[in-house]
């Protein structure tokens, strides 16, 4: 039955974008924290997603590859009274990139929302077929 | 008799399982609006239903296979379930990751596949009750 296999699609969806939002709320939270347990700033992290077949049926859900840490170079502050600070007075800070990230914040809410939507179209299709002929 | 009432419901049955399985490409597409490189697909319902009640072997039977390396024909990202060729959606406009969903076109072929699902099924639900009361009398 194809119209069950949204269900698994949507599902999909949902689960990649709630681990996107996670990412944003870990990078968000942390981007002011200039030492971490390894004594490294934090990197910020991203997901990658990637389409995946859900079964034999064709149905294309997706699914989270990876989470990477961000490329871009570390931000550098001046502030010599930080204890962290190097014999310059410069600190390494996390390369949060803070618009970056509600950006991707509000991409990720919309598409979750998107794919509730589908969910309950789906529903109701499904719904509406089990009383025909009623 | 019986072969009557098949001939009656065969074309909103045909249609419900191929508006179904429409509905399932584009969630597919709705699902990978985010997913860099992917490709929006979709497949020409009107041909599709065309061929499907006109008898012609719209079903695509999974091909004989004697070694592990042949193809088997079966669904794949190219093919739907039965057999529908899913072709791309031509870009409006394109994005840098490569991703080919437009969103507006995706949710307006979405809620338009579902009322013409609902449609079918209203008007294959009447006809249900017409020869019931046919039989009934």
């Amino acid at each position: 039955m194809s119209m069950f296999d949204i269900f698994k699609v949507s599902s999909s969806a949902l689960n990649a974008q709630s681990q996107r939002l996670n990412t944003v709320a870990s990078n968000l939270a942390n981007a002011d924290s200039a030492t971490s347990a390894t004594g490294e700033p934090y990197r910020a992290k991203q997901v990658v997603f990637s389409a995946t077949p859900v079964d034999e049926s064709g149905a294309t859900g997706v699914q989270v590859a990876g989470v990477i840490d961000d490329p871009s170079p570390m931000k550098t502050v001046y502030d010599p009274r930080h204890p962290l600070a190097d014999e310059n007075g410069n600190v390494t800070m996390p390369n949060v990139n803070v618009v970056e990230e509600m950006v991707n914040m509000i991409s990720a809410s919309r598409s979750y929302q998107s794919n509730v939507e589908v969910m309950n179209t789906a529903k109701t299709l499904l719904l509406k077929t089990l009383t025909l002929g009623q | 008799m019986a072969n009557s009432l098949d001939d009656l419901f065969r074309f909103h049955q045909q249609a419900l399982s191929l508006r179904s399985e429409r509905q399932q490409v584009l969630a597919s597409n709705i699902a990978n609006a985010d997913t860099p490189n992917y490709k929006a697909r979709d497949f020409d319902f009107a041909a599709a239903l065309r061929e499907a009640t006109a008898g012609g072997a719209a079903t695509a039977s999974p091909l004989k296979t004697t070694s592990a390396g042949h193809m088997n024909g079966a669904p794949s990202m190219e093919r739907t379930a039965s057999g529908q060729e899913l072709k791309y959606r031509s870009v409006q406009q394109g994005s840098v990751d490569g991703n080919s969903v437009d969103m507006d076109t995706e949710r307006a072929q979405f809620t338009d596949n579902a009322v013409h699902y609902q449609t079918s099924l209203t008007v294959l639900s009447h006809e249900i009750k017409m020869m019931l009361a046919a039989i009934q009398g």
